[in-house]
């Protein structure tokens, strides 16, 4: 992609400059930031008061919080500009209360504008934060808190100046991917009528008909990423927080009624506003408009997601394991690259992840059908570019990151000290992985396969461009319908990606309190 | 290690199925199809002609990167026809030499010569009016694309994107007309007039006349039909006037749905017979009435209640001659910073 940036015609790109990009790098950068900011005080606030607090409804918010991991953010950002745009619903309902005729008779925030994206987008990014956080206080060494207070600090100190810093890694690693996910999205900031880096990407290339200028861009809106992800690990370098024998006996802070209601209605407004109300939305909708055909339908799609997503959550999560092990157990200086490298898939937009891959891809397959035909045998056709190991393909590069982040986190879990014992017990290197270090790991790959899985499932902008014909996956049923202004129709696949992200979502939670 | 046998296992499933598929694509007697338009819009019509001809007909809808897909897949490229909703797709497709000439007494005939390529690459099948819905409220009115940037609907219009491919092809024909100097000052007040920053949809805009937020708005004319019949839309609908601009000059901007055929078609014959198909009098009727729009054959009525909104004059410049502004039309968009 950057290679191909090299022929880009300067022209477009002063054009774009003299007009509208310095506008469009703004947005950019103000989204970004605004999203970051508002997922990291959501989700660490509510991760910190389910763990160190006996906030009222616990058991029931420790999953919670997780569900709007479940729900696309195109399908939110849909749902709610419909819902508080002026025509929508809450301002009609409002107009007709208390009579007013026009909007200058009265001020409503306006949900199609930066702050609104942001915060829409922040409601169903937040879950990353809250769970990375989550599991990182939880096994925090309690001992280093203790001491802490020990030594003066209140409650509240020892967690901004023992606990988070602690948490550092869990935070940046979500934070992120909070940030890439953001700006490699399209669909969801063209229904708040936003125009950022990714608008300007794509107007290059399907307006303008210019890829070169299209990938030069794309390539400005990866080193933005690459820069803040490498700042962050830099800054971050040399810093190592572990425990040998940590204590993990959490002391629980008992809040006042006063408390209990604040805290409780925070974390279930992010609930609500994150998953139940968009939920119940969509539910609507299924019942008013929905018929038997339409659920004969959803089959042949729910399938093709479920076959596509789950390849894909193995692969990533295997390549992810490979990588942070290596990265853990070598001593090579390039032992970062692998995984470092397989984070900025994530950063790109899915369909410049696609045409990428059709860019490489293609040649591959013409090389294949060449040679089969230069041997006179059949043309096997477009084996790699035109089935579903594309589909595949670019899921596992997109969300590889998603993997690398959660099991690289597990890892640094583990003491180090325990990587000298093959050495010191005369056990083997292999005998040491499947003894020690995988199943310390198993709820990290767990938790990286099944993020992957649920993010594959929402995935549409690749899926799109690389499926293979008469092959329909939930999302693109979504789309289709979305696209023509019909969501109504397509409230039961919507309905159905949201339950299949749960069932995971569910199953990760039982497994850990059994666990 | 039960676990990495069961990966292996997948792998090996990968690799079998997409043999599987890809020597399930090498079947004869089918025809692939890239449409930009929705699968259920053109399915119907399809199986009649699987039934008719016995021909299957497999489609991959898209409507970003169809074209790059194209191209990058050459001459290995499994698609026999392209399906688009508009003339700048064609277009496009038409200027990366990813299209055939294919022509027939029955396609030259029955297609009006504006509503084609001058090289028989694309050929429409449907046309549809950008027209400008107006509020009841103002009783009726007789208005041109050039009065949207007249001072007295100041804070008064609506509109989606400025970038969506139907107000492009606007701007282009509007470039036709007068030229870049002037169409940009045209944008640049249209802008001032908006009654909101460009936002959702063509019908979202007659939702927002409905609520008063502004009073006119660019919409096309088959939306005006599918909210007809809805229920929900229909009280939208009911509070506008559909308008057909420009009657009294050089008509109203028209824009089209069409097709072509892949350069590398591998199935050529059929990819013909469906071609033939798409432009015979009853496939005409049944496409144009799925999507509510115009039959681009003249000998074929749109269904009553399109025909309902009345006859209107288009303009009658060629589509090829409006689509060469498309960039520039673009630019002058980008420079107005109209959705900003």
């Amino acid at each position: 992609m950057v290679l191909a940036s090299f022929g880009s015609s300067s022209d477009l790109f002063y054009h774009l400059w003299q007009t509208v990009l310095p506008d469009y790098i703004t947005n950019t950068l103000v989204l970004g930031v605004l999203v970051v900011f508002l997922s990291l005080i959501f989700g660490t606030l509510s991760a910190a008061f389910i763990v160190h607090t006996n906030v009222l409804g616990k058991n029931f918010l420790r999953w919670l919080l997780l569900l709007p991991l479940a729900m696309p953010a195109y399908l939110v950002a849909y749902l709610y500009t419909d819902l508080f745009d002026y025509a929508g619903p809450v301002q009609r309902t409002l107009r007709g209360w208390f009579n007013w005729q026009s909007p200058s008779d009265y001020w409503f925030f306006d949900i199609r504008t930066l702050p609104g994206a942001s915060i829409v987008i922040s409601l169903v990014l937040f879950p990353y934060v809250y769970m990375l956080t989550r599991t990182a206080l939880e096994q925090q060494d309690q001992n280093l808190l203790r001491a802490g207070r020990l030594l003066g600090l209140s409650a509240k100190q020892s967690f901004l100046k023992v606990a988070l810093p602690l948490a550092r890694p869990a935070l940046a690693i979500s934070a992120s991917l909070v940030l890439m996910e953001t700006l490699a999205d399209f669909a969801t900031v063209n229904y708040f009528a936003v125009n950022t880096l990714t608008t300007a990407i794509y107007d290059t290339w399907l307006g303008y008909g210019d890829l070169a200028t299209a990938n030069a861009l794309a390539s400005i809106l990866m080193l933005i990423i690459l820069f803040v992800v490498v700042g962050e690990q830099r800054a971050r370098a040399g810093q190592n927080h572990q425990s040998n024998r940590p204590n993990l006996h959490i002391e629980i802070i008992t809040l006042s009624f006063f408390q209990q209601l604040l805290i409780s209605g925070f974390c279930w407004i992010l609930v609500l506003a994150g998953f139940l109300l968009p939920f119940a939305l969509l539910v609507i909708m299924a019942i008013e408009y929905s018929s038997m055909a339409q659920l004969a339908n959803l089959v042949s799609p729910s399938l093709n997601s479920i076959e596509v997503s789950f390849y894909a959550a193995t692969i990533a999560t295997l390549f992810a394991l490979l990588c942070s092990l290596y990265r853990r157990l070598s001593f090579d200086k390039w032992r970062i690259l692998p995984s470092s490298l397989s984070g900025i898939g994530y950063a790109v937009p899915g369909t410049v992840l696609a045409m990428a891959l059709l860019a490489s891809f293609g040649p591959l397959d013409h090389f294949i059908n060449d040679i089969a035909s230069y041997l006179q045998l059949k043309e096997p056709g477009l084996v790699l570019s035109g089935t579903i190991f594309a589909v595949v393909f670019a899921f596992v590069v997109r969300f590889s990151a998603i993997a690398n982040g959660t099991i690289s986190s597990g890892i640094k879990q583990i003491p180090n000290s325990v990587d000298l014992a093959p050495a010191s017990l005369g056990v083997g290197l292999g005998q040491m992985l499947k003894k020690v270090h995988l199943p310390i790991l198993r709820p990290s790959i767990f938790v990286a396969w099944l993020l992957v899985f649920v993010e594959s499932m929402k995935e549409l902008s690749a899926v799109l461009l690389l499926r293979p014909f008469n092959f329909d996956t939930l999302s693109i049923q979504i789309y289709q319908l979305i696209s023509d202004e019909m969501l109504e129709q397509g409230a039961l696949s919507a309905i159905l990606i949201v339950l299949l992200g749960l069932l995971p979502i569910i199953w990760l939670n039982r497994s850990k309190e059994l666990s | 290690m039960q676990d990495t046998t069961s990966i292996r296992k997948n792998l090996f499933l990968i690799f079998a199925s997409f043999l599987l598929i890809s020597s399930s694509l090498q079947a004869s007697d089918e025809v692939n199809v890239y449409s930009y338009r929705q699968e259920f819009l053109v399915k119907p019509l399809f199986d009649i002609f699987t039934k008719r001809t016995g021909i299957k007909v497999n489609v991959i809808f898209a409507k970003k990167g169809m074209a790059e897909r194209l191209a990058r897949e050459g001459k290995y490229s499994p698609a026999d026809i392209l399906l688009t909703t508009d003339i700048s797709r064609l277009i496009e497709l038409h200027d990366r030499d990813l299209l055939q000439a294919y022509s027939s007494k029955t396609l030259l005939d029955v297609i009006p010569s504006q509503y084609r390529a001058t090289d028989n690459t694309w050929y429409a099948l449907t046309t549809r009016v950008r027209n400008i819905y107006s509020a009841k409220r103002l009783g009726a009115i007789n208005i041109n694309y050039e009065d949207l940037a007249d001072t007295k609907y100041k804070g008064r219009i609506c509109t989606r994107s400025g970038k969506h491919s139907y107000n492009i092809a606007l701007v282009a024909s509007m470039i036709a007309a007068h030229g870049e100097i002037e169409t940009l000052t045209w944008l640049e007040n249209f802008k001032v007039n908006l009654a909101r920053k460009p936002q959702g949809n063509d019908r979202g805009q007659v939702q927002a006349i409905h609520q008063n937020l502004c009073d006119i708005a660019l919409g096309n004319s088959y939306y005006f039909g599918k909210m007809l019949i809805d229920e929900k839309q229909k009280l939208w609908a009911d509070s506008v006037y559909i308008n057909f601009p420009n009657q009294n000059n050089r008509g109203a901007h028209v824009n089209i749905s069409g097709m072509g055929m892949a350069k590398y078609a591998p199935n050529n014959d059929n990819a013909k017979a469906l071609m033939e198909f798409l432009v015979s009098k009853d496939a005409q009727k049944l496409y144009a009435e799925t999507n509510m729009e115009y039959p681009v054959r003249a000998d074929v009525m749109p269904s009553d209640l399109v025909a309902s909104w009345g006859k209107f004059k288009a303009d009658s410049l060629s589509l090829e001659s409006i689509a060469k502004y498309r960039k520039e039309a673009l630019k002058l968009i980008d420079k107005a910073k109209f959705d900003l």
